[in-house]
């Protein structure tokens, strides 16, 4: 709907080339814009205003004036001071205290806190702890179905809850069990309930009073608007939160949320949610999430994950076949599935700045996701001698390789002619200094090194 | 929808092809009566224990009276409904009169606090900018000095945004065989809890309602339909975790056909609009729907939470580009955030709002009625304006409560 910021403020800037020195109105001028962007983003109208005012005031009377691009240091600043105000850095989960450590879950209904609470789970466990689940959640239908169900994927315990029961019983028996079972993490799912429901929020302060929780999180929506702040405050007044989660931001949501509940409550946001599976759950990084609200793109988080995802090896074997012409289909396929476990390929653009601004980018069909499991199926379908030298493949092959994946003969083409344009593209970057070996090897090490370096 | 019963029972009764025709004219008529019944102040209404939306019942001599049978429970219906809206509504009058009253002249500080009002209702920065544009140019050309006319200014200027004619805000009803809900919407909205509501609703209006678990993927969504099938007595048509949705929607038309439902609603799994492949099978499973009942789904809802903020217009996009929302159920106005996104939501893709959640019960889903909703996106919930005040130290631009 916006274009980005930068290239908002770009705009504003863009006529006071040439004239030496920015007024204190170009400064007003460019913050309105910022105001603009954080407000679309969902930060909370009161604490936009206070932002605006502090950043204001640090640009004005800085050596922002002299600078030859305004807009980008005027972005810094605002970026920078978001960073601060999200939490700095990223903050971990304090589990010390007497075991077994309770982690209770709060939050509005539909925020996902029974999802949090098996995500968590998961992680907990793959630290090498013993998480023990408790769904406190009586009222919604089929709640404690739902972290059952989780807790039998995962094979972590569950508290054997009824709906007829009160959700502070089911709190204390739970502790006994617990630690029967040799568990050293309680995570209490409790329900979903407004902020002004008194009575429910008070149910809440009975089962911290019972449990004396190490960790209250705040499950809260990405895509929570302007009554972020309302909720966030009253969880916080009535239970002292020590955290936040905030789940959906695998949407479009920009998440300004984030920005709200942290100025409500003052605590960490400790987690994201992104995405259904048990394992998206990620560590909140403040200075990502200020790329996000400003509507920069993801750029770390993107090469992050590319360093997570592949394989050092692999990519280090790739690096030498590229070198030496032997980059085979097979090469190929198993391009294609690092690719894809990296997340959708949507998902993945969305990472990329600038990518939004693209004109072309827009009218483009979003890339099907089928193609690739169409291309992989093709792959999958040639012998081995085929993948290994593509230039055998003739008339009948390509028919019986299509006929094997359910495809049609075109698209067995098409696969083969994506893959030979490859191998033409990497004949060119051959033997130059970052090119696509050093993209997929060493991601971290190009990006220090300064332009123009030679390998 | 009121008229939607009546529609149906009249068909049965004499003509059968009426509801296959739009009716502005009836359409016409109850917003009339609605705006009738509404026009005393919602103080009034509440005073003398009917809010608005229900009265419209009273007259509706063709269906049974459904108050009298909840009116029983110990939270009788009328008290579920008044304590409901009460939240966004007790306060909206005493802060209307606070901000127009208060006020002598219409200055620049009375647009400010408009414009704080209409964002921190969700409502956009440019909706609001454009309203307030709107209204300013008003004021200028009537020369209109006092508040108040500003009042009413922005208000119609708002439920022209919401209600349009071409777009009725009620269901039509198919000529012959069950009418089809496909209700849909992001993560976490309340889809199953709407659809449980909707089934009581038409239950008790004598519908014979048919539930679809279509929702095979998260984890004991079934059960929270069956459970929800149990509560208010309806069947609810279900397969495995896991299975594939459309095959249980063509399942559960099988199964539909011989047995004369009047009413089939089919709960999908919550997505994110941005997942390609999962609004791909949204299509698939509207494909599939109107290949077993041609005309299926007569309705496609979209489940919007009120808390949701400018994202809304994104999930509004996309969903109904896959498969044409035609109506809107905004949920969770029970709670403090008053929903004004569905303002924009409205006015551009042009969906009415059917209907609005305003509490956990069964009996918790009513009518829309946008002149109500118009007036409670003024509010202000006084518990919103003092933490941040205290957040915004010295910056508070409030100075009656510094």
């Amino acid at each position: 709907m916006f274009d980005t910021l930068s290239q908002r403020l770009q705009d504003v800037f863009k006529n006071l080339r040439g004239h030496g020195t920015l007024t204190e109105e170009n400064i007003r001028e460019a913050m309105r814009e910022v105001r603009l962007a954080l407000l679309e983003a969902d930060v909370n109208f009161r604490v936009v205003k206070d932002f605006i005012a502090t950043v204001t005031e640090k640009a004005v009377g800085r050596e922002v004036l002299k600078s030859l691009a305004p807009g980008q240091q005027v972005i810094k600043i605002v970026h920078q001071e978001l960073v601060e105000l999200l939490g700095g850095s990223s903050v971990d989960l304090d589990l010390g205290g007497r075991k077994p450590v309770v982690i209770m879950m709060v939050g509005l209904q539909g925020s996902g806190k029974t999802t949090t609470s098996g995500k968590l789970a998961r992680r907990l466990k793959s630290e090498g702890k013993k998480p023990y689940l408790v769904p406190a959640d009586v009222y919604r239908p089929a709640a404690i179905d739902q972290l059952t169900v989780l807790a039998g994927e995962l094979a972590v315990p569950v508290h054997p809850s009824r709906s007829d029961q009160d959700p502070v019983d089911i709190c204390r028996q739970a502790v006994a069990r617990a630690g029967e079972q040799g568990c050293d993490i309680l995570l209490v799912d409790t329900a979903g309930r407004l902020h002004v429901d008194q009575e429910l929020m008070d149910e809440l302060g009975r089962i911290k009073t019972a449990l004396q929780p190490a960790e209250i999180l705040l499950v809260a929506d990405a895509m929570t608007g302007q009554d972020a702040v309302a909720v966030a405050d009253k969880f916080h007044q009535d239970l002292s939160l020590t955290g936040v989660v905030l789940t959906k931001l695998d949407g479009d949501a920009r998440g300004g949320a984030a920005l709200s509940i942290k100025k409500a409550t003052g605590r960490p946001i400790k987690f994201v949610g992104m995405g259904e599976g048990l394992d998206a759950l990620e560590v909140f990084h403040p200075d990502r999430m200020a790329s996000r609200i400003l509507g920069k793109g993801d750029v770390l988080s993107l090469i992050e994950k590319a360093e997570a995802t592949i394989d050092q090896e692999k990519a280090e074997e790739l690096n030498r076949k590229l070198r030496q012409d032997g980059f085979t289909l097979e090469d190929f396929l198993d391009q294609i599935k690092q690719v894809r476990k990296m997340g959708s390929l949507e998902q993945i653009m969305g990472m990329i700045p600038g990518m939004g601004r693209l004109k072309q980018l827009q009218n483009m069909p979003k890339p099907d996701e089928r193609e690739l499991t169409k291309v992989e199926a093709v792959i999958n379908s040639m012998t081995k001698k085929e993948r290994s030298n593509h230039a055998i493949i003739n008339a009948s092959r390509r028919a019986r390789i299509a006929k094997g994946s359910g495809t049609q003969v075109q698209d067995v083409n098409k696969v083969i002619k994506s893959y030979t344009e490859m191998l033409k593209m990497m004949k060119k970057m051959r033997g130059k200094p970052g090119g696509l070996g050093g993209m997929m090897g060493g991601a971290k090490k190009k990006r220090k090194r300064p332009k123009g370096l030679a390998r | 929808m009121l008229s939607w019963f009546k529609k149906k029972l009249r068909r049965e009764t004499d003509r059968p092809d009426t509801e296959a025709t739009p009716r502005p004219t009836e359409q016409e008529g109850q917003y009339r009566s609605e705006e009738q019944t509404a026009i005393a102040p919602p103080a009034a209404a509440s005073e003398n224990g009917h809010p608005p939306g229900p009265v419209e019942q009273a007259p509706d001599a063709a269906a049974p009276p459904p108050e009298s049978r909840p009116a029983t429970t110990a939270t009788g219906f009328f008290d579920r409904l008044r304590q409901g809206l009460s939240r966004t509504r007790e306060s909206l009058v005493n802060r209307m009169d606070e901000l127009f009253l208060g006020k002598k002249a219409i200055d620049a500080e009375l647009f400010d606090d408009l414009e704080e009002i209409l964002i921190t209702a969700d409502l956009g920065a440019a909706t609001t900018n454009e309203l307030l544009e709107k209204a300013r140019e008003r004021v200028k050309r009537d020369e209109l000095s006092d508040p108040r006319a500003l009042e009413a200014i922005l208000e119609q200027l708002l439920q022209e945004h919401l209600v349009r004619v071409d777009r009725p805000a009620e269901l039509v009803m198919p000529a012959s065989g069950p009418f089809v809900i496909m209700v849909l919407g992001v993560n976490g909205v309340g889809k199953t809890t709407t659809i449980g509501k909707l089934a009581h609703k038409f239950k008790k209006s004598g519908q014979k309602v048919l539930m679809v678990a279509a929702d095979t993927f998260r984890a004991a969504a079934i059960e929270q339909l069956q459970a929800w099938g149990k509560r208010v007595d309806a069947e609810v048509i279900a397969q495995q975790q896991g299975a594939d949705p459309s095959s249980v929607i063509y399942d559960a038309f099988d199964y539909a056909r011989p047995r004369d439902f009047d009413v089939i609603i089919v709960d999908t799994a919550g997505r994110l609009h941005t997942k390609v492949n999962l609004m791909e099978e949204l299509r698939k499973i509207k494909r599939v729907m109107n290949q077993k009942i041609p005309g299926a789904p007569h309705e496609v809802m979209l489940v919007i939470d009120a808390t949701t903020g400018q994202n809304g217009i994104s999930q509004a996009r996309l969903f109904h580009e896959a498969v044409e929302v035609s109506g809107i159920a905004l949920t969770k106005l029970d709670g403090t955030s008053r929903g004004g996104i569905v303002v924009n939501i409205c006015r551009e893709f042009n969906i009415p709002i059917r209907f609005v959640g305003i509490g956990e019960q069964m009996e918790d889903l009513r009518d829309f009625d946008p002149r109500e909703f118009v007036k409670a996106l003024f509010a202000r919930d006084q518990a919103k304006n003092g933490p941040i005040k205290a957040a915004a130290g010295e910056n508070g631009n409030r100075p009656e409560q510094s």
